[in-house]
C-alpha cells in the first residue's frame, strides 16, 4: 500500500505536468488547429529563464514572473512570424513550422544560456512530509497545486468572462466569429501568449525535481502531445485526465515492471485506447463532411 | 526535345543517373562521398515515405522505426541465427513487412493527429525495445555489424558502396514510378484528394493504404540494412524520434508527392547540417529558421514551388 502511493503521487507530480503541457496543445489547436510542437520549449523557456534571471541577481519570485512574460512574449512572436504568414497551409507543413520553430528556440537557448544541467531550489524546504506511509516532497504540492490552480482559473477564465468565451467561440467556428464583431487575430495572439504562459509556469515548478537543460522540452513536448491526444484532442478535461493518466502509467510501469521500460508503457497504453477508440477517451465522435 | 525525354520514368531516372555520376566525379575527397551516400540512404526511404504521404495522404512518425529495425537486421541476425550477412536485410525486410502488415490495419483506421501519434508511439516501442535489449542489440552504445562479402570480396570501401547505394536508389525510383503509374497509384491518387470519393468510387481504401504503408516500411528496413553494413556500426538512434522527424521534414520540404521532390529534400537535408557546422553554435538556429522559411513561402515544397514559380514567370 505504501509503495503504491509512492508511485502514486510520483505519478500524480509528472502527470500534473504532462497535464499542463496538454492544456497548452489544446488552447493553441482550439483557436488555430495547429499543432504546435514548440510547446515543450515553452517549458524548458519557463525553467531556463528562471535559473538565469536569478543568477543574474533577480530574486525568485520577480525572476519567475519575468520569465513567464518573456515566454509570452517569445509564444505571440511563433504566432505573428511563423504562423500567421502560413495561414491556409495543410496541417502537415504547419506542423513542419512548428518543429522548426521547436528546434529554432532550443538553438536560441543554447547560444543565449548555455548547454549545462540547471536547477533551482525548492519553494519551501526539502523537508519530506508522511501521508499515510508514504512520503510526499513539498515540491511535489507546489507542482500538484499549481497545477490546479492553473486548471482552475483556466477555466473560469474560458467559461466566466467574455474574452475567455470569445476565445471558446472563434475556435468553434472563425467566420461567425468574425461575424458577430470578435477581434480573432487578438485571440489567437491571446491563445498563443496564454499557452506560453501556462507552459512556462510548469517549467519554473518541476525544475526544482527534474532539473531542466535547453533539450528538455522535446520529451516534454511528446508526453502533452500524447496526453492530448490520449484524452481526445481539443478536449481541455481530456487533456487535463490524458496528462494525469499517462503521469501514473509511467510510474506504475517504472515501480511495478521496470524503469527502463516505463516510457513504453504509457505507450502502449495510449495505442491500446487508440484501437478501441480512434478519437481518444473524450474526444468528438465527429462526423466528416464531404 | 523527344516525349520520352521529358516523362519522369525515363528522363527523370536518367537525369538522376547523369548526376550521380557527376557527383562521384566531381567529389574532391571520401568526405562528399560519405555525404553523397547518406543522401542515397535517406533519398530510398523518402522515397517510399512519400508514397504513403504525399500520395495516401497519411503522416507516419515512426518510419525512422522500421529504419532501425532493417539496420538491427543485419547486425543481430548474422551473429545470433547465423544469417549470412548478404540474406541478412531481405530476411529483415520481410520481417519488417510482416510486422507493418498487422499493424497497418488498426494504425490506418485513424486520422490526422491520432493517426501521427500511433505511429510515434509505435516508433517510439521499437526505439524502446532497441535501446534495452542489450543483450540482444549491446543496448545505447549499439553494437558493430558484420561486413558483406560477396564472392570472398569485403565489400566496405566508399566506392563500393556509393555504386550500391546509387543503384538501389535508382531501382527503388523506377519501382515507385511504376507503382505511381498503375491501378494501385491511381488509386491512391485519388484517396488523397478525397477518401470518401474514392471509396464510392469503388477503391477499396483500407487495402491501398495498407499497401502504401507496408511498401514505404520495406523499403524503409532495406535501407536501414545497408545503412547498417555501409558504417559497419549501428545504434538505437537511427530508430529515433528524431530521425523519424527528419525523414518527414525530407518529403516535405522536397514535396508531397513528387518523388524526385524528395530526393532534392533528402539532398537538402542531409547535407545541411553537415555545411552548418561552420557556423557551431548557431547550427540549431539556423537549421530551424532555413526549415521555418522554406515551408511558409514554399508550401508545397521545394521542387513544386520552384517549378510553380518558374511557370508563372514564362507565362508572364
Amino acid at each position: 500500500m505504501e509503495t503504491f502511493l509512492q508511485f502514486l503521487f510520483s505519478g500524480l507530480t509528472v502527470g500534473a505536468v504532462y497535464a499542463i503541457v496538454a492544456l497548452g496543445f489544446t488552447i493553441i489547436y482550439n483557436a488555430s488547429d495547429v499543432i504546435n510542437f514548440a510547446q515543450g520549449e515553452f517549458v524548458m523557456l519557463g525553467g531556463m529563464c528562471t535559473v538565469f534571471f536569478s543568477l543574474w541577481g533577480l530574486p525568485l519570485p520577480v525572476a519567475a514572473v519575468a520569465a513567464v512574460i518573456v515566454t509570452s512574449l517569445i509564444g505571440v512572436a511563433l504566432n505573428k512570424l511563423a504562423i500567421e504568414p502560413a495561414r491556409g497551409a495543410n496541417v502537415v507543413t504547419l506542423i513542419i513550422i512548428t518543429i522548426g520553430a521547436s528546434i529554432f528556440l532550443r538553438g536560441l537557448a543554447q547560444v543565449v544560456f548555455d548547454k549545462q544541467f540547471h536547477r533551482l531550489p525548492s519553494f519551501s524546504g526539502d523537508a519530506p512530509i508522511d501521508v499515510l506511509g508514504a512520503t510526499l516532497t513539498p515540491q511535489s504540492l507546489w507542482v500538484m497545486g499549481g497545477a490546479a490552480v492553473i486548471v482552475v482559473l483556466l477555466w473560469y477564465f474560458f467559461t466566466r468572462t467574455t474574452f475567455g468565451k470569445s476565445i471558446l467561440a472563434t475556435s468553434h467556428n472563425r467566420l461567425a466569429a468574425r461575424l458577430v464583431g470578435i477581434n480573432v487575430e487578438l485571440v489567437l495572439l491571446a491563445s498563443f501568449a496564454l499557452s506560453a504562459a501556462t507552459g512556462a509556469l510548469a517549467g519554473i515548478l518541476v525544475t526544482p525535481i527534474t532539473l531542466t537543460s535547453f533539450d528538455a522540452g522535446t520529451m516534454l513536448a511528446l508526453k502533452g502531445f500524447a496526453a492530448a491526444i490520449l484524452g481526445g484532442m481539443g478536449n481541455p478535461l481530456g487533456a487535463v485526465v490524458g496528462g494525469l493518466l499517462v503521469g501514473i502509467a509511467e510510474a506504475m510501469g517504472a515501480g511495478y515492471l521496470s524503469s527502463e521500460y516505463k516510457d513504453a508503457v504509457a505507450f502502449v497504453i495510449i495505442l491500446a485506447v487508440l484501437f478501441v477508440l480512434p478519437s481518444g477517451l473524450f474526444g468528438r465522435r465527429g462526423t466528416e463532411r464531404v | 526535345m523527344p516525349a520520352w525525354l521529358m516523362q519522369p520514368r525515363t528522363g527523370g531516372l536518367l537525369l538522376l543517373a547523369v548526376v550521380m555520376v557527376a557527383v562521384y566525379l566531381a567529389a574532391p575527397n571520401n568526405f562528399y562521398l560519405d555525404v553523397a551516400i547518406q543522401i542515397g540512404l535517406n533519398a530510398m526511404v523518402v522515397v517510399g515515405l512519400n508514397l504513403l504521404i504525399g500520395y495516401a495522404g497519411q503522416i507516419s512518425l515512426g518510419h525512422a522505426g522500421f529504419f532501425g529495425l532493417g539496420a538491427y537486421a543485419s547486425a543481430v541476425l548474422p551473429v545470433h541465427l547465423g544469417i549470412p550477412p548478404l540474406a541478412a536485410p531481405f530476411v529483415g525486410m520481410l520481417c519488417v513487412g510482416l510486422l507493418a502488415f498487422l499493424v497497418a490495419r488498426p494504425v490506418l483506421r485513424l486520422k490526422g493527429h491520432y493517426l501521427a501519434m500511433a505511429t510515434l508511439g509505435l516508433g517510439l516501442l521499437v526505439f524502446m525495445l532497441l535501446t534495452n535489449e542489450s543483450q540482444l542489440t549491446g543496448g545505447p552504445d549499439g553494437m558493430t555489424v558484420e561486413r558483406l562479402r560477396i564472392f570472398g570480396e569485403r565489400i566496405s570501401g566508399k566506392d563500393w558502396w556509393y555504386l550500391i547505394t546509387s543503384v538501389m536508389l535508382l531501382l527503388s525510383v523506377w519501382l515507385t514510378l511504376n507503382l505511381i503509374d498503375s491501378p494501385t497509384g491511381r488509386a491512391l491518387r485519388a484517396l488523397h484528394d478525397s477518401q470518401i470519393a474514392a471509396q464510392v468510387a469503388g477503391v477499396d481504401v483500407a487495402r491501398f493504404k495498407v499497401i502504401a504503408f507496408v511498401y514505404s516500411a520495406m523499403l524503409a528496413s532495406l535501407a536501414g540494412s545497408m545503412s547498417a553494413l555501409y558504417s559497419g556500426f549501428v545504434t538505437p538512434d537511427k530508430a529515433g524520434f528524431l530521425h523519424s522527424i527528419e525523414l518527414v521534414i525530407m518529403v516535405v520540404l522536397g514535396g508531397m508527392g513528387s518523388t524526385f521532390g524528395g530526393i532534392i529534400g533528402a539532398a537538402v537535408l542531409t547535407s545541411l547540417p553537415q555545411f552548418l557546422t561552420v557556423f557551431a553554435e548557431y547550427e540549431h538556429m539556423l537549421l530551424g529558421a532555413i526549415l521555418m522559411t522554406v515551408m511558409i513561402f514554399l508550401r508545397r515544397g521545394l521542387l513544386p514551388g520552384l517549378l510553380d514559380s518558374l511557370r508563372r514567370r514564362r507565362a508572364s
